[in-house]
């Protein structure tokens, strides 16, 4: 039994395929195991590390450099309001002040419950919905302290669940094709990365097998409207 | 000023609701110019690219047809899109990778038969989920459609192109930390020399990094020529380009306008972009192209937007992001936080970035709070110098990237523009604006 689960790891193994040195998988799957568990586990660490073919250590080392890869856990949502210039100009720091008080902790903390990280974030290039954050890696913008608080309410009572999933899932859609060019005879990828997964229930395969396969994952993301809010609420 | 005679290049689908999809991209001519480039030999894409004189989009404004053919002849070469797009106030490739991921791909397709490229990676701010949503969700499309992948659009040229996430880190925009942070490891930017990519990139093969806006415009160049967009804009900024505004101005956004014909008072004032300043507040200062670049003072804002004008009156055009402050915003409170970002994101690698934006940090924000001294503005001019000597700009390189030597630039901009207003927060002990 691995830790990840076998659509997990024939993800990760068709995400190797994908390039010429399995290490450049590595941050790619480690946004895979979030995916599965919220944040990046030892055991999760160990299988990442076997299959690109390093040390956990070197996994850990790498994952801790980075701002999206938690190697401790955090709460299911994860709420970045942004400081940065063009916010701050629009009262970004009030509104962390309100969402500290609103959910009871302090900029870095959890509440106790799970269910909320609050970050003091750098800027998230919504700048013109200032003052905005994100839930998850989704767009919230202008937002005014009533409208703050209605969005955890909201999320509390998981009404944004197909806008908002939970924290570790960044991208809902999945590769459908593995490496046409190099499935061609020409030798254009002198990389040792291997085959794409034919087999696999993430949709990996060639590209003439594509055709007949559609997006696997929930395959709703890539249609859906963007989930930032309009600029009505303006303060 | 007259906006509407602007061809709209990169932003001509942006107005519709369904911009993203394979079916709005294919009845907008969509895959035309790709179509177009690979009926043409790769040395006739790159002499238009040349004509059109493209400048980079990402920061640096170097010309990406002079960047092509920089590459080392070597058997395998990369296609490397930067998307990482961190540069606080800079919006402008979020916008087209949300609203036109199909532009993108056929921009990147284009550049890849060019130079030859085995294999393309688009590398996309982590934050940035809806955009990697869309991107992908295009590429596959685009895999289906036939205009990525094996024999692309029918023709003998094949090449594949992967999606890969960032995971958030503002140093990763700086292309050889982009390189490391794309073999798997920690975004360390690279030691210079080699100065480009171009010579050694990833995995040590010749490779060429471009910008996600840079890339945007190869359809239009392609199909209308590369003398059509430099008929555009003056000089050597050619073309028009993403202008990102942002502040206390009251229409935030992103305007595609024609380079070098628009001055910052038209983005800052025109009723159809920045639309004047919040409650019709004086103009403070402005910062004309990202936070890395030194301010300019309201009476600087008939300077064009134009790359040699602006780097002639002392600061860049950079990232293309406009963020404007008014007589309510203190200098001093926008230099700390733009200093501690610099912070957060120093990779740590070289001292004087490590240590001299964390003292630097902490000193501005004691000052902003009332607890500062005269000297201390000295001394924030002192470690200014050691971070970019003599404060010049462009600024002197003391360390492996240009993260650090940009530091001083907000932080000297605050004490000589606005050195009176600094010591009120010494002398009455608090900040006036609080
Ligand atoms: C600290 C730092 C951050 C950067 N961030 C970005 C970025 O987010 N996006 C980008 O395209 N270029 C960024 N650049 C510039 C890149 O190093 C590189 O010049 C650019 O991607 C080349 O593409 P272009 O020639 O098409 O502009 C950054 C540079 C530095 C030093
Ligand atoms: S200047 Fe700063 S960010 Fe750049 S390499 Fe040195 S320590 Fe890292
Ligand atoms: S400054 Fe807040 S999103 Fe850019």
């Amino acid at each position: 039994m691995t830790h990840l689960s076998e659509e997990m790891i024939t993800h990760a193994r068709q995400l190797v395929s994908l390039y010429p040195e399995p290490r450049s998988a590595l941050i790619p799957i480690c946004h895979l195991a979030q995916e599965q568990d919220g944040w990046l586990r030892p055991e999760a660490i160990e299988e990442i590390a076997a299959i690109v073919g390093v040390s956990p250590a070197e996994v850990f080392g790498t994952a801790s450099f980075y701002d999206l890869l938690h190697t401790e856990p955090v709460g299911r949502y994860v709420v970045s309001i942004c400081t940065n210039i063009a916010c701050m100009l629009a009262g970004a720091y009030d509104l962390l002040d309100h969402a500290e008080k609103n959910l009871g902790i302090k900029a870095g903390g959890t509440t106790p419950d799970g269910l909320f990280t609050l970050e003091d974030a750098e800027c998230i290039a919504d700048c013109d919905n200032a003052p905005c954050l994100q839930v998850n890696g989704r767009y919230f913008g202008k937002l005014t302290r009533a409208e703050f608080d209605k969005l955890v309410e909201d999320l509390r009572a998981c009404e944004l669940a197909e806008q908002v999933p939970t924290h570790g899932t960044l991208c809902r859609v999945r590769r459908s094709v593995g490496l046409a060019a190099r499935d061609s005879g020409g030798d254009i990828h002198p990389g040792t990365g291997g085959e794409p997964e034919r087999s696999s229930s993430a949709g990996g395969g060639s590209a003439s097998e594509s055709e007949k396969g559609g997006v696997a994952g929930s395959g709703t993301a890539g249609t859906s409207q963007p989930a930032r809010r309009s600029r009505r609420g303006k303060k | 000023m007259t906006l509407d005679r602007v061809p709209r290049i990169v932003t001509s689908r942006i107005g519709y609701e369904d911009s993203y999809t394979l079916e709005r991209f294919l009845a907008t001519g969509g895959y035309d110019g790709l179509r177009k480039a690979l009926s043409m030999s790769p040395g006739e894409v790159s002499a238009e690219v040349n004509t059109a004189s493209l400048l980079g989009r990402g920061g640096a404004g170097f010309p990406a047809g002079r960047k092509w053919s920089m590459l080392r002849a070597a058997p395998t070469t990369y296609l490397v899109v930067n998307g990482d797009e961190s540069e606080p106030a800079t919006f402008k490739d979020h916008l087209l990778l949300e609203r036109d991921p199909h532009q993108l791909i056929e921009g990147v397709m284009i550049a890849a038969y060019a130079i030859g490229a085995a294999q393309v990676f688009i590398f996309i701010r982590g934050e940035m989920a809806l955009g990697i949503e869309r991107v992908t969700q295009a590429l596959n499309e685009a895999y289906e459609y036939g205009a990525v992948g094996r024999n692309v659009l029918g023709s003998s040229f094949s090449v594949d192109v992967v999606v890969h996430p960032g995971a958030g880190a503002y140093i990763c925009g700086e292309e050889t930390a982009l390189l490391e942070s794309l073999e798997g490891k920690r975004g360390f930017p690279r030691i210079k020399p080699p100065y480009f990519p171009a010579a050694i990139g990833l995995y040590g093969e010749p490779t060429v990094v471009n910008n996600v806006e840079t890339m945007s415009n190869l359809p239009w160049i392609v199909l209308n020529g590369g003398a059509a967009f430099a008929a555009l804009g003056s000089g050597s900024s050619t073309g028009t380009r993403l202008f990102a505004l942002s502040g206390r101005v009251n229409n935030p956004g992103v305007f595609e306008l024609e380079m070098a014909k628009t001055t910052f008072r038209d983005l800052i004032f025109d009723k159809s972009l920045g639309n004047g300043i919040i409650d019709g507040k004086a103009l403070k200062a402005f910062i004309p192209g990202g936070v890395s670049a030194p301010w300019f003072s309201p009476d600087q804002v008939d300077i064009h937007l134009d790359q040699d004008e602006v780097g002639k009156a002392g600061s860049m055009l950079g990232s293309g992001s406009v963020v404007v402050m008014d007589e309510t915003t203190c200098a001093l409170r926008a230099a700390w936080r733009i200093t501690k970002f610099f912070w957060r994101e120093s990779c740590g690698q070289c001292t004087p970035c490590r240590e001299g934006s964390g003292w630097l940090e902490k000193t501005l924000w004691r000052i902003e709070n009332g607890e500062g001294s005269e000297e201390e503005l000295d001394m924030l001019m002192d470690v200014c110098d050691n971070l970019a000597p003599g404060l010049t700009w462009p600024p002197q390189q003391t360390t492996i990237c240009v993260l650090g030597p940009s530091i001083p630039s907000s932080i000297a901009s605050a004490i000589r523009m606005f050195r009176d207003e600094l010591l009120v927060h010494v002398k009455e002990g608090r900040c006036p604006f609080a």
